[in-house]
């Protein structure tokens, strides 16, 4: 064991959780978005609108995470019409085609995770509320999403560290996250072993942060 | 149960005989995405020069050989954690390889080169056709200086953990941004893609991207060679494997006085790439 390799890759692996917090924030973001509208369009009545927003969520969580990145970065990168649109600024830079692709990712499940929310909110709730004169926009800002976030935080913190160690797939589309970084160190190191310790702690140590994080909020909504 | 007994008795005698006959093979690792040098063919099967010169040398060792295949970026790694015994994929012998495996003598050299898409600014740059970094010398200094205002704030994309990252990360042509990737096929999309300004990688490797694809690749600048870029390509193997580095280089001698090195090197870079 190089324990001198181990302290001196410290400080170049904590630079690096940068962009890798960055990547995780951003996805997360962004994800929220997209999750909250598709579960919004799965609880829709319309036969289409649900399929449509069924068939992302289907799509998205049944193909693995790397196929997707790579689709969206070495794929959409062959298509030379693509290449001649304004979208190729975007998608030029593997920074933005891997949060693409983590949104999008993240954003699926988010989906099932917010409509199983919305879905065991008693209707006693609802009908309570509308027996009082409340408009229905109201019921859903303030009655509906409340308990659907309040329902969901567990397993939302849950896809929160699922999407951490997701982003570890960054380094495959040239990005200097954790994992690029330990690869780049150990590419004129050769040993593995000393360098994936530290950057697996650095995880775990996120995933540390998180938990206990979404542990607070649990506390912070219940009803107690 | 006495079924169960059977079965498990079985699979072990199955597992012994497969690690026994295996004992005494030679395993040689090899990355299979980079060709010339070594890929595969559209069945799966490994071929290119090196996986040819492999058979070769083990005739001669007189040894039985298993090829088997590895990614590029833990080819070192995974030939100290014993996965196999001695690395033929393209490695050039560089100093900071030799601190943690030793190598044969070469068995070939290749040139690397810097490429581009057709119509890139960077084409017609005003250097020679070729450098040798070990010379040194006021022609390669004047190359360099060419290439460092040349390749200022540009995108240059290469495979990890090779030469040709040393050299762009050696600062010799100055401050370029520097992308990696996982093999060379990645590298060859991103830059027909337009991700990458430029590319550097071992010329054949290009040549024969172009060529394959179609794609307008063209080469650009001097070739590089010494320094940074190794002295040639040999076999990897275990620094405590004194034996078996003997063995290997008892075969390429031979190999090389009877000219198999440079036949076969010529069937598969289209010249003479033996050393």
């Amino acid at each position: 064991m190089d324990l001198e390799l181990m302290s001196s890759s410290i400080p170049k692996l904590l630079s690096a959780t940068v962009v890798t917090l960055k990547l995780l924030s951003l996805s997360l973001f962004f994800g929220l978005f997209i999750g909250l509208l598709f579960a919004i369009l799965r609880l829709n009545k319309n036969i289409i609108i649900n399929k449509f927003a069924y068939g992302y969520s289907y799509v998205f969580r049944g193909t693995p995470l790397l196929v997707q990145i790579f689709i969206i970065y070495f794929g959409f990168g062959q298509i030379e019409y693509l290449r001649s649109t304004i979208l190729w600024v975007i998608l030029k830079e593997p920074y933005w085609c891997a949060i693409i692709a983590f949104a999008l990712n993240t954003g699926a499940y988010t989906s099932e995770i917010l409509r199983s929310a919305f879905q065991t909110i008693k209707p006693g709730f609802i009908e309570a509320a509308k027996s009082l004169g409340i408009k229905n926009k109201i019921i859903f800002y303030k009655i509906q999403i409340p308990i659907a976030i309040k329902q969901s935080l567990p397993a939302y913190g849950n896809e929160i560290i699922l999407m951490l160690k997701g982003t570890s797939l960054a380094s495959t589309v040239t990005l200097m996250d954790v994992t690029g970084v330990a690869k780049y160190i150990i590419s004129t190191t050769f040993k593995p072993i000393e360098v994936f310790i530290v950057a697996g702690s650095i995880y775990l140590f996120i995933t540390f942060i998180i938990h206990n994080l979404i542990k607070y909020l649990e506390k912070k909504f219940s009803y107690q | 149960m006495n079924i169960i007994k059977k079965f498990s008795l079985g699979l072990l005698i199955t597992l012994f005989l497969t690690i026994s006959a295996n004992a005494d093979k030679i395993k040689i690792g090899t990355e299979g995405a980079y060709p010339p040098w070594n890929s595969k063919d559209a069945s799966g099967k490994l071929i290119g020069f090196e996986v040819e010169l492999a058979w070769a040398l083990c005739r001669y060792m007189g040894k039985q050989c298993v090829i088997v295949e590895q990614d590029w970026d833990g080819m070192i790694p995974a030939l100290i954690m014993r996965k196999f015994d001695a690395i033929m994929a393209g490695m050039s012998i560089t100093a900071e390889r030799q601190k943690a495996i030793s190598f044969s003598q070469g068995y070939a050299d290749e040139v690397a080169s810097l490429a581009v898409m057709k119509g890139s600014s960077l084409e017609g740059m005003d250097t020679p056709e070729g450098i040798n970094l070990s010379l040194g010398g006021s022609d390669v200094k004047k190359a360099l200086k060419t290439l460092t205002g040349a390749l200022a704030g540009k995108t240059v994309c290469v495979q990890t953990a090779t030469i040709h990252q040393n050299f762009l990360d050696s600062g010799d042509v100055g401050k370029v941004n520097v992308r990696t990737y996982k093999t060379q096929d990645e590298v060859n999309l991103d830059l027909a893609a337009g991700r990458c300004d430029a590319a550097l990688a071992a010329a054949v490797a290009f040549n024969d991207y172009a060529e394959k694809s179609g794609k307008p690749v063209v080469l650009v600048g001097p070739t590089f060679s010494g320094g940074a870029f190794g002295n040639g390509v040999g076999v990897g193997i275990r620094k405590d494997d004194t034996e078996l580095l003997k063995a290997f280089n008892k075969a390429i001698n031979q190999a090389r006085k009877d000219g198999v090195i440079s036949r076969i090197a010529t069937k598969w870079f289209g010249f003479d790439a033996s050393m």
